[in-house]
């Protein structure tokens, strides 16, 4: 039976539909739309987050979403252990709802930028990650990506392997200040501490076809089959 | 019957001109209504017949377009138009403009613009599933484009990514006949199973009428009546009649409205956009040839102390009418509370053919429904073809530059010419996960994926929609006529550059005031031009909208736009993925000209911008050498054989290959022997041409392809310069550069 995969809906969420579709094309995972009105999850193997404008943004991205009834059921999940994805308007959802360390702050030239960024993997394994290349092509959509944390969080989100995906330049290679958006330490991703709960800006299910120029995101619906199966 | 209220204005003349209506319309009111109209009814009367909603002065030259085809499932007068993609599915498309409210509020008159057209679409119960735009500005240096352009292209962006309709394409280009107008047009095209489309009318006497989504404020009160209007000084005082938009109610109501669609309710549905609720439920009740009957004390409110007048004449965004079957209130408003939506009966279907309206039981309003749509006054204004065309059309003297290069080099920075990822960038063109062809190509392409609509293809591969939108208001200024025709026959040519056969095109008309003997004969004309050329092409107009009025008077100076027939063309490309790259892909391929080598210099780019000159006749359009050109593309695309495929527009040759280089692979080629004079064969914009490049080893299949087209090889793709032989030796890195710092200069 293949595992289930909760995909959350909130008013204004726009890629949820996308991301169903990257998990149903992925061997072994199903999608499953819930809304977020619902208070009982179900039980999933997996529970993601997509990207959007949940509640228009009016207010701090992500910050009335993390407040709808669905929610209660996330933080049980993730608390307990499980698997947990945030993308894009998902992650600033995660750290709003505390879920996730630091804050997305408006890109640093106040423009939306959507382009197709080089990503370095690094940090601890997750659900999400284990066994990805070491670089990624994935596009970036958003208006508010750019990742900030205190100095004492970023000292334990570096040494405790908990950046997962970190901006590159166009060549591959790191540099300082290659994140379109402004990202401190050019921070792409995050994982909690525990490394159940995962945060990202770009996009993988828009590089999950070759026909959309790249289909490097697959590899994190691929490290969730993986990681689901060996459970 | 007591039409006043004790918030109504004594109606008198001045009251009247203030409206503007013309003596002779407010004498048909009149005699029509056999009594002096309600201030209710006046109001009424001025945004149904000005220009924007009533089409007066375009009526009768519009019906001249070619609307029918076997693809076309619904032509103009509908909220958009749709056309049979085969296998059960339509694609429903429309372009419109905002570009009054643009230049009094570039942000909130472009988000308007994309929030009305996305309605048109989502209204026939098509799901939107890209937006293009077409945008004008005027010089790039006045300090009002560079308010102007950061301000329209966030907004347009602000909307269409909160909606998560990707933005997939479009075209910008800079004029200083647009600095006190600019020019705002959108386009959506959404998919939708084609016996589930739904129409705009009223049917079913007795049938509630409801009104859904956000509540009637004040904003936006005469927008229509601004909308036909020339700007002058003051204009910024018509900032109030600019709407405000609020696309997370607009992404509720898509979804809401979507949802409804599934069950059987609905009768007709139609959006608030000019003239919001009033030309709503009067071109409802027109369609279904019924009356109407209103309480408008019952039409949600956000403003306290909104008065009959205000609530029919506001244009607040985010909203929608419907009649649905009697019985099925309940079921409708339970799926829009689902959505934190609110729906509520506002009426009901009549059979008397009035347009009836209350206010806390008091009648304000009682019209005849067709005084107000199709015995609306209608115009064949007078025309004449303007004296300076005569020296404008005709080419003087032209000295020929010494070096070429340097010509090319100052082409790749001109901002129409130039990189536009600063604004693309800044629109989400990936959601939805379909966008095979990106923003900068010749025409985007957008997948339809298999099943997404319940459609079964029967083995005839993937579908995927050809998308373009394209005016080159230069050629139409100089000659409307052959200038429109050659617009319609190179969005056909962009489309078959991705493959797609072109299906139907939308039109976006933006003249200057019609008033004038000069201008409607620009307007005519390039009807007349649209009209030969979609014929030949078989390309039909489904749909479409006009904006007239586009000058500005500053002192005693009034001056007009170039004549900017906006146009917009899908087509269908199925079957395999087309293997097509934005760029050269590699070294060694054949790069070769497909169509006639062509130089005509005139109204070409390269004449106004290092000349200085707008002058000559635009390039004319041989119909069956255009088509067979297209025939000949869109056969190598679906051959896989020809991995670059790039039409010549702008600029001309010299442009168009460097635009092949700009992925850092160069060319190297060798213009054939020829009498012509080299910059008119390197920058000439004749149309019917494309250049390809192939393998080498392949131009016996090639030409097996295309038929009797001409093919000339010119030379190989490899290194890192732009070389044409003996005229142009130039480095990618400076073109490059060129081509990519005008906008972030100008604007950042």
């Amino acid at each position: 039976m293949a595992f289930d995969v909760a995909v959350l809906t909130f008013p204004g969420s726009n890629c949820d539909a996308d991301l169903r579709w990257a998990v149903n094309n992925t061997p072994e995972l199903s999608a499953r739309a819930v809304w977020h009105k619902e208070t009982d999850l179900g039980a999933p193997d997996a529970v993601l987050l997509p990207g959007g404008f949940s509640y228009g943004d009016y207010l701090r991205c992500g910050a009335i979403a993390r407040f709808s009834p669905i929610m209660n059921a996330v933080m049980e999940f993730a608390n307990s252990g499980g698997p947990v994805l945030g993308i894009c308007n998902g992650f600033q959802v995660l750290t709003e709802a505390g879920l996730l360390p630091g804050a997305l702050l408006s890109n640093r030239d106040q423009k939306f930028i959507c382009e197709t960024v080089v990503l370095g993997k690094e940090g601890k394994d997750t659900a999400f990650t284990k066994g990805l290349p070491e670089t990624l092509r994935i596009p970036i959509a958003h208006h508010d990506g750019n990742f900030f944390a205190d100095q004492d969080t970023l000292d334990r989100l570096e040494g405790e392997g908990q950046v997962l995906f970190r901006y590159l330049n166009a060549q591959g290679e790191r540099q300082s200040g290659a994140a379109p958006n402004g990202s401190v330490h050019d921070i792409a991703g995050i994982c909690n501490a525990a490394g159940n709960v995962v945060g990202m800006m770009p996009h993988p299910e828009r590089a999950s076809d070759p026909a959309l120029g790249s289909a490097d995101g697959r590899a994190l619906f691929s490290a969730l089959q993986g990681f689901l199966e060996a459970k | 019957m007591n039409r006043a209220l004790p918030t109504d204005l004594p109606i008198d003349d001045a009251l009247v001109k203030e409206h503007g209506l013309r003596e002779s319309e407010y004498a048909h009111a009149l005699k029509v209504l056999g009594r002096v109209p309600s201030y209710t009814e006046l109001g009424v009367l001025s945004v149904m017949w000005s220009e924007h909603c009533s089409y007066k002065s375009s009526r009768i030259h519009l019906k001249t377009l070619p609307t029918k085809g076997p693809n076309v499932l619904i032509g103009p007068g509908e909220n958009a138009g749709a056309v049979d993609l085969g296998d059960g599915l339509a694609a429903v498309f429309k372009m419109e403009s905002h570009n009054h409210p643009s230049f009094i509020e570039p942000y909130q008159g472009a988000a308007t613009g994309v929030g009305g057209i996305l309605r048109d679409v989502f209204t026939m119960g098509a799901r939107p599933v890209a937006n293009l735009n077409s945008l004008r500005f005027g010089s790039l240096d006045l300090p009002k484009t560079k308010q102007l352009v950061p301000g329209v292209v966030a907004g347009i962006g602000g909307y269409g990514n909160c909606m998560g309709i990707p933005t997939v394409g479009g075209e910008t280009r800079f004029h200083e006949s647009y600095n006190g107008n600019c020019l705002v047009n959108a386009f959506t095209v959404g998919v939708v199973a084609k016996d589930r489309i739904f129409l705009g009318t009223a049917a079913g006497v007795g049938n509630p009428i409801l009104y859904v989504g956000a509540a009637t404020g004040r904003d936006g009160i005469h927008g229509a009546t601004m909308a036909s209007e020339e700007f002058g000084e003051g204009t910024e005082e018509k900032r109030p009649t600019v709407q405000v938009g609020d696309p997370f109610m607009e992404k509720l109501l898509l979804e809401a409205c979507l949802e409804l669609m599934q069950e059987d309710c609905i009768v007709g549905i139609q959006d608030m956009g000019a003239a919001g609720l009033t030309s709503s439920s009067v071109e409802m009740a027109g369609r279904g040839g019924s009356g109407i009957v209103m309480d408008l004390d019952q039409v949600p409110m956000r403003e306290q102390g909104m008065t009959p007048y205000e609530v029919l004449l506001s244009e607040s965004q985010e909203r929608m009418l419907l009649v649905v079957r009697e019985g099925t209130q309940d079921q409708v408003k339970a799926i829009f509370e689902k959505w934190d939506l609110h729906a509520a009966v506002v009426g009901r279907v009549t059979q008397d053919g009035m347009w009836r309206c209350r206010w806390q039981g008091q009648e304000v309003a009682a019209m005849p429904v067709p005084l107000l749509t199709d015995e609306a006054p209608a115009y064949d204004r007078p025309q004449s073809r303007p004296t300076w065309l005569d020296e404008a059309q005709t080419l003087p003297e032209i000295p020929e530059p010494g070096d070429l290069g340097a010509v090319l080099l100052s082409l790749m920075a001109h901002p129409d010419v130039a990189d536009k990822s600063w604004i693309f960038r800044q629109y989400d063109h990936e959601v939805g996960t379909d966008t095979v062809v990106k923003p900068g190509a010749d025409a985007a392409l957008v997948r339809i994926k298999p099943g997404a609509f319940g459609q079964d293809d029967h083995g005839k591969g993937t579908k995927y929609l050809g998308l373009v939108a394209d005016c080159n208001g230069r050629h139409v200024y100089l000659d409307p006529a052959s200038g429109t025709a050659g617009q319609v026959a190179e969005a056909a040519r962009n489309l078959a550059c991705v493959g797609a056969v072109p299906l139907g095109l939308t039109d976006c008309l933006n003249f200057g005031n019609p008033e004038k003997p000069d201008i409607m004969w620009q307007f005519a004309q390039s009807i007349v031009g649209m009209g030969e050329a979609c014929r030949a092409m078989e390309v039909p107009v489904v749909s479409g909208n006009v904006s007239l009025y586009n000058e500005t008077t500053v002192g005693d100076t009034t001056s007009a736009i170039h004549p900017t027939p906006g146009l917009a063309m899908v087509g269908l490309y199925q079957g395999k993925l087309p293997q097509l790259n934005p760029t050269l892909p590699a070294a060694g391929l054949q790069i070769a000209l497909l169509g006639e080598l062509g130089a005509h210099l005139g109204a070409s780019i390269y004449l106004y911008h290092w000349h200085g000159l707008e002058r000559g006749m635009p390039p004319q359009v041989d119909y069956p050498s255009e088509r067979a050109l297209h025939t000949a593309l869109r056969a190598l695309v679906v051959s896989g054989e020809v991995p670059y495929l790039h039409d010549l527009s702008d600029g001309g040759l010299a442009v168009a290959l460097t635009e092949a280089c700009l992925g850092g692979v160069g060319a190297k080629v060798t213009l054939p022997q020829s009498t012509e004079r080299k910059d008119a064969l390197l920058f000439g914009e004749s149309h019917g041409r494309a250049i390809i490049a192939f393998e080498p080893s392949k131009l016996a299949q090639v030409q097996a392809l295309i038929g009797d087209v001409p093919l000339t090889l010119l030379g190989m793709s490899g290194g890192d310069r732009v070389v044409i032989d003996g005229l142009v030796d130039l480095p990618i890195s400076e073109l490059d550069q060129a081509w990519r710092n005008t906008l972030p200069e100008f604007l950042s």
